[in-house]
């Protein structure tokens, strides 16, 4: 299959006279980076739509500051230090995107654009570009801007709400902050998958993130070891905590906050996430791990970015733990 | 004339080419903990000069009598008595700062700058070299922290020397005030540094061998 153009591949090939070198891989799936990432950016359509849906087209303003910025910063970055052009290959987009994605409805899409510089600029440019970070840029990108404006981060009341349900405390703040019995029907799992509940913009429908999930497993962009991993961690840590009578049931922790958006579009990013399936085992785990100690021990209501945000960092380590031995070589 | 000329660069090294900061990367404790605004930067910077030129004097002036086995000792009580002095009178003439800066003024002890050039320089030159080393670090360190200083005060508090020049609708990165704020602004701060010298040294470089072309034709 070797097949030099068309192939999508960014392979150099020589050609000269009936000579034909091309280098490997000569079997390529023919799958470029672009295409990657239109398909996860596809996969999270029916986020967006459903976040219009409940929250209304106002959301859409943060959502376009933060792809502004990041696809802005990355052309930027690339004419400054004199590289190839990559904003073609979707990276940044999806980044900006991705972030888009994580603020809240009625977040300022000036601040959502910072977000989106800062994402492509000290999370990934600073490294090499893409392939190079260590941490997932648009958590990179999040975790800025929740330092920043703290009080636009975790204002769910400004959304332009068209059911009144959405203009108050995310389920998790409520546990957290509030009286959980003034309002028990934010507190169901039928809101929880369909959404209509406060909270970021592409987290609060769980039934619209599985439906993206499927589609980058089905299509193979995602790793479901990551996946799954990170579920059954949840699943497993909060129901324990939950039999030792602390914090709510394992299926709310999984359904609430950003626990299956992480999961399904943050934690499975190739460039941050482990290379072997014991070591994705590991991350899934140890993300899920630190999410459910944050919800139920720390300050904060949820805590899915940091602990994909230090789940990144161990992963140099997680690689090195678990490189399969070489066949024939001494354990 | 050319006495003079070291004398020059003996002071302007510490100023950008051996920038305390920037190129040693000493001292990063108080670089990156009391520069939260301008004035900060300011006061740690010149309370550190004070130490570094009257304990540079000393070590030069004391650098035949201290023994090699305990110069460092001797250097910290050296530096140690200085440090007091700065203390004590900026408690009693500029409380506030005193207290903005809090520990970080008793921790010019053992603030690696002042170790360093005791070590490296006051200790193997005449008194008036030292002083002129030390002046040109000790400024050379006040002007990075001011720098650090004022551009995390404009961003994470929307003013400059405690005058507002943000535009009121500004809203303050809070970042830039905390921690993680201080290691961002110095990191693209080194960058930029690194990369106008890099320039600088290409710009040299391609000057020399044009010259040595020319001189070969």
């Amino acid at each position: 299959m070797a097949n030099p153009s068309g192939t999508g591949s960014e392979l150099p090939a020589v050609s000269e006279g009936n000579l034909h070198l091309v280098t490997s891989p000569h079997v390529h799936f023919g799958w470029s980076t672009a295409r990657i990432m239109w398909l996860v950016t596809a996969a999270l359509l029916p986020c967006l739509a459903v976040a219009v849906y409940h929250f209304g087209p106002g959301v859409l303003a943060p959502v376009a500051g933060a792809i502004v910025g990041a696809v802005g910063t990355e052309w930027v970055l690339n004419r400054a230090s004199r590289r190839p052009d990559t904003v073609g290959d979707g990276s940044a987009f999806l980044t900006g995107l991705l972030l888009g994605m994580i603020v809240p409805p009625g977040f300022s899409p000036v601040h959502a654009a910072l977000g989106g510089v800062v994402a492509i600029g000290l999370g990934k440019a600073v490294f090499g570009g893409l392939g190079h970070n260590t941490f997932n840029p648009a958590l990179v990108g999040r975790a800025f801007l929740q330092a920043s404006f703290p009080a636009g981060m975790t204002d769910w009341s400004t959304a332009v709400a068209r059911v009144d349900a959405v203009s108050r405390a995310t389920p998790l703040g409520l546990l957290k902050f509030g009286d959980p019995s003034q309002f028990p029907a934010d507190l169901a799992t039928e809101r929880l998958l369909a959404g209509n509940i406060g909270g970021c913009i592409g987290e609060t429908s769980a039934a619209a993130i599985l439906l993206g999930g499927v589609i980058l497993v089905a299509t193979r962009i995602a790793s479901w070891h990551i996946i799954v991993s990170m579920l059954a961690g949840g699943a497993l840590f909060g129901g324990l905590f939950h039999l030792a009578g602390v914090g709510p049931s394992p299926l709310f922790h999984l359904l609430s906050g950003g626990f299956l958006f992480g999961a399904v579009f943050m934690a499975t990013d190739y460039v941050s996430s482990p290379l072997t399936h014991r070591g994705q085992w590991i991350f899934g785990l140890g993300i899920a791990l630190l999410t459910i100690m944050i919800r139920l021990f720390g300050g904060l209501p949820e805590g899915v970015m940091y602990a994909i945000l230090l789940a990144n960092a161990a992963v140099p380590l997680i690689n090195r733990a678990t490189r399969p031995t070489i066949y024939g070589a001494k354990r | 004339m050319s006495k003079q000329m070291t004398i020059n660069a003996e002071f302007a090294k510490g100023l950008w080419e051996h920038n305390p900061v920037l190129r040693q990367l000493l001292g990063m404790c108080p670089t990156l903990a009391v520069t939260t605004s301008a004035i900060n930067g300011v006061g740690m910077g010149l309370a550190t000069t004070f130490v570094l030129t009257c304990a540079s004097l000393m070590i030069s002036l004391l650098r035949k009598l201290i023994p090699g086995q305990v110069r460092i000792a001797s250097f910290i009580v050296v530096i140690a008595t200085f440090v007091t002095i700065v203390d004590l009178t900026m408690k009693a003439q500029f409380p506030e700062m005193s207290k903005s800066l809090g520990a970080f003024i008793p921790l010019i002890v053992v603030n690696c700058i002042i170790l360093g050039r005791a070590e490296a320089f006051a200790s193997k030159n005449n008194p008036g070299r030292a002083i002129i080393d030390a002046l040109g670090m000790g400024l050379g360190f006040t002007a990075s922290l001011t720098t650090l200083g004022g551009i995390r005060e404009v961003l994470g508090n929307g003013t400059l020397f405690g005058v507002q020049v943000m535009p009121h609708q500004y809203v303050p990165w809070i970042v830039m005030i905390l921690p993680a704020g201080a290691f961002l602004t110095l990191g693209l701060m080194l960058g930029i540094y690194n990369k106008f010298n890099h320039r600088h040294e290409e710009a040299a470089l391609r000057a020399a061998r044009l010259a040595a072309a020319a001189k070969g034709v």
